[in-house]
């Protein structure tokens, strides 16, 4: 009972919010919103919604491979109506199984470079001196790398590291890590901005005065009021996550073509684009940019609709 | 009595504070420049009795606020001792014991728009000192002690429910009154409570704390730079230049029969309706670098009277009806005390 108007009473309030109004009176917002959504729901739903599962080799038929799509061709095969690629494999499906993956990837490397990134900021931030110079410095050194550069040398030292077998069963995790690492810089420095800016603030004087702990004051207090950037940066940066991922392995080193991402996919598309058969990189290509696209404009608007001085 | 000390409730004694503003090492070591360090306080001693309100007055940058930082243990002191209820607040002891210290002072702050975290509602801001010292031993004891808290600051319970950008600067300032209240402190530092607020809001504000003050037997220390403020509500005042005090008086005596010639300097410059037309002096001069302070009396560029001692010895207080002045001129009865009248324009 007392959750229930507790959440109903969240729902009014939400309603009434500045970012909810700020939201419905922007189409284009509505839009990507909407696109998001429907991208996200559909590739999590692919087990279920996918016409085949195109990574079992039992359900493919190469006599089905190549197949141009429907609308497009009377070659076409209503079982496939995005076409096939060379191994019969059902582009559709692919998509949407790749998008999945792409998604998962994308959001895990930008939770493992937000945690990394906050906390790392917030001792920054709070401790000041030695640890703060230390932590910056070498955000500055990672700065002057293209974030692409860092992932690639992150994975190229773990395959050094591991048998290819090995790696093929971990790519996931490493591309993960790789991409979480080389992106935690600027969580860090925006959280190291905001700490800097808040500590200093009475609110946070009178929990010292009380005595409370650092840890508890950081967690309590200052973590709270720095949240609103760090959102902005993770919606901006889940996008970039998902297109590092997909350049990754359209470079051949990030996930293998037994679990293709969309990028693995694009490359996979590649190779036979000079033969004529477009179907197979392009479509995959325009889901990518479409999902990218959408992710950025929520983060523009999110980023507009927190900031008020441009309310 | 512990530790064996005098009978004042707050002792402190010869205490200093010095910040380090210098660059960092490397531009340091290559355009040759020395450490630069703020001798923000200077060595002060005051002792405030039980049940009274002590007033810090001083210009902008002569170290009030950082005593009142000092005091409640937000900065470590550089040298000198802070003594509560006979207990040397630097000394070693278990957290228990020093959060038993702590529940017994609190701090009001200066900016009402900045001392309560926007995200927390109300009722989270005022429970927290009680829940950080587990004062309440259930939800129900706890509602109550913070409707109680919210009602003596004439707000109510209701308005735990809301968050601090709901309210006006003088409503937000009870607030962090009732905060304070809230581990049932029995000695307040409020560092300049009502500077931020509306004239109509201050006067509502001092009110309340000599309302709270007589009720709860509460001590203060009380930092401002108004004058006329500082008359309304103290017992005694100190008046500190460039981080030393250069006079402590009962507050009657300042204003009426006020020695060291920065103290009369202050009240030469505070408004009032009987001098309305007339020609006042402004305070002459600027305080100087606390980074590079004059030498001996620090206030000799300034003051009127300076001679060659003034600038090569640093003067030490020396007890005069009922307080103490930092001058040479005044010791060697040079500067004779002047009458004033002091009529309080509220």
């Amino acid at each position: 009972m007392a959750t229930g108007a507790a959440f109903s009473g969240w729902l009014h309030r939400a309603a009434d919010s500045d970012i909810w109004w700020s939201f419905k009176s922007s189409p284009m917002t509505i839009a990507a919103a909407t696109a998001t959504f429907l991208i996200v729901a559909v590739a999590f739903l692919s087990p279920v919604l996918a016409p085949h599962t195109p990574f079992d080799p039992a359900t493919l038929n190469l006599s089905d491979g190549l197949k141009p799509p429907v609308l497009l061709s009377a070659d076409g095969d209503w079982r496939f109506p995005l076409g096939t690629d060379d191994q019969g494999r059902d582009i559709l499906s692919s998509i949407m199984y790749g998008t999945r993956l792409s998604l998962l990837v994308g959001l895990a490397s930008v939770v493992v470079a937000m945690a990394l990134g906050i906390v790392l900021g917030l001792l920054s931030g709070y401790l000041g001196g030695t640890v703060d110079a230390v932590i910056m410095r070498v955000a500055d050194v990672q700065l002057t790398f293209p974030a692409i550069l860092v992932a690639l040398l992150i994975d190229g030292v773990v395959r050094g590291l591991i048998s290819v077998k090995r790696h093929d069963e971990i790519a996931v995790f490493v591309i993960v890590g790789a991409i979480g690492l080389s992106f935690w810089v600027q969580y860090a420095r925006t959280v190291r901005g905001s700490v800097m800016v808040e500590k200093n603030k009475e609110y946070v004087q009178a929990a010292r005065v009380i005595g409370l702990s650092p840890l508890l004051i950081m967690v309590r207090h200052v973590l709270p009021n720095v949240t609103g950037p760090v959102l902005v940066i993770a919606t901006i940066n889940l996008g970039l996550a998902i297109i590092t991922e997909a350049t990754l392995s359209f470079l051949g080193v990030g996930l293998p073509s037994t679990q293709p991402s969309l990028g693995t996919l694009i490359r996979l598309g590649n190779e036979v684009l000079q033969s004529g058969d477009w179907w197979i990189t392009v479509f995959p290509g325009a889901t990518l940019a479409a999902l990218v696209l959408a992710v950025n404009l929520l983060g523009d608007w999110l980023r507009d609709a927190l900031n008020p001085k441009l309310r | 009595m512990p530790d064996g000390s005098s009978g004042q409730f707050v002792r402190i004694a010869g205490l200093k504070r010095y910040f380090d503003v210098s660059a960092p090492w490397l531009v340091r070591m290559l355009e040759r420049r020395p450490r630069q360090i703020v001798q923000a306080v200077d060595g002060i001693d005051i002792e405030i009795a039980k049940g009274e309100t002590f007033s810090l007055v001083g210009e902008s940058g002569c170290g009030k606020s950082t005593v009142a930082r000092l005091v409640v243990g937000l900065y470590p002191p550089t040298a000198g001792r802070i003594e509560f209820d006979g207990n040397d607040m630097a000394g070693r002891r278990s957290g228990a014991d020093m959060a038993a210290l702590r529940r017994r002072m609190q701090m009001i702050f200066q900016d009402p728009y900045a001392s309560l975290n926007p995200r927390w509602r109300v009722f989270d801001i005022i429970a927290e000192p009680i829940r950080a010292f587990g004062l309440s031993s259930d939800k129900a004891d706890l509602e109550k002690r913070v409707g109680d808290l919210l009602r003596q600051v004439r707000l109510t319970p209701a308005d735990g429910r809301k968050f601090p950008h709901e309210f006006s600067g003088g409503q937000r300032q009870r607030i962090s009154i009732a905060r304070a209240l809230a581990s049932q402190p029995e000695f307040l530092v409020c560092d300049e409570p009502t500077s931020a607020l509306d004239v109509s809001v201050q006067a509502q504000i001092l009110n309340l704390m000599v309302d709270l003050q007589r009720r709860f037997g509460l001590t203060y220390l009380f930092i401002s730079h108004n004058l006329a403020v500082v008359y309304h509500i103290s017992t005694r005042v100190g008046v500190m230049y460039l981080g030393r005090l250069v006079e402590v008086a009962p507050t009657e005596t300042l204003f009426t029969r006020p020695k060291h010639p920065y103290t009369r300097m202050l009240l030469d410059t505070i408004p009032d309706l009987d001098m309305t037309g007339r020609q006042r002096s402004p305070v002459a001069g600027e305080v100087p670098s606390p980074i590079n302070p004059p030498s001996g009396c620090t206030f000799h560029p300034r003051c009127p009277f300076a001679q060659d001692r003034c600038r090569a010895e640093r003067p030490v207080p020396i007890a005069i009806e009922g307080g103490t002045v930092a001058c040479h001129a005044i010791e060697e009865g040079r500067l004779p005390v002047e009458e004033r009248t002091y009529v309080a324009n509220s």
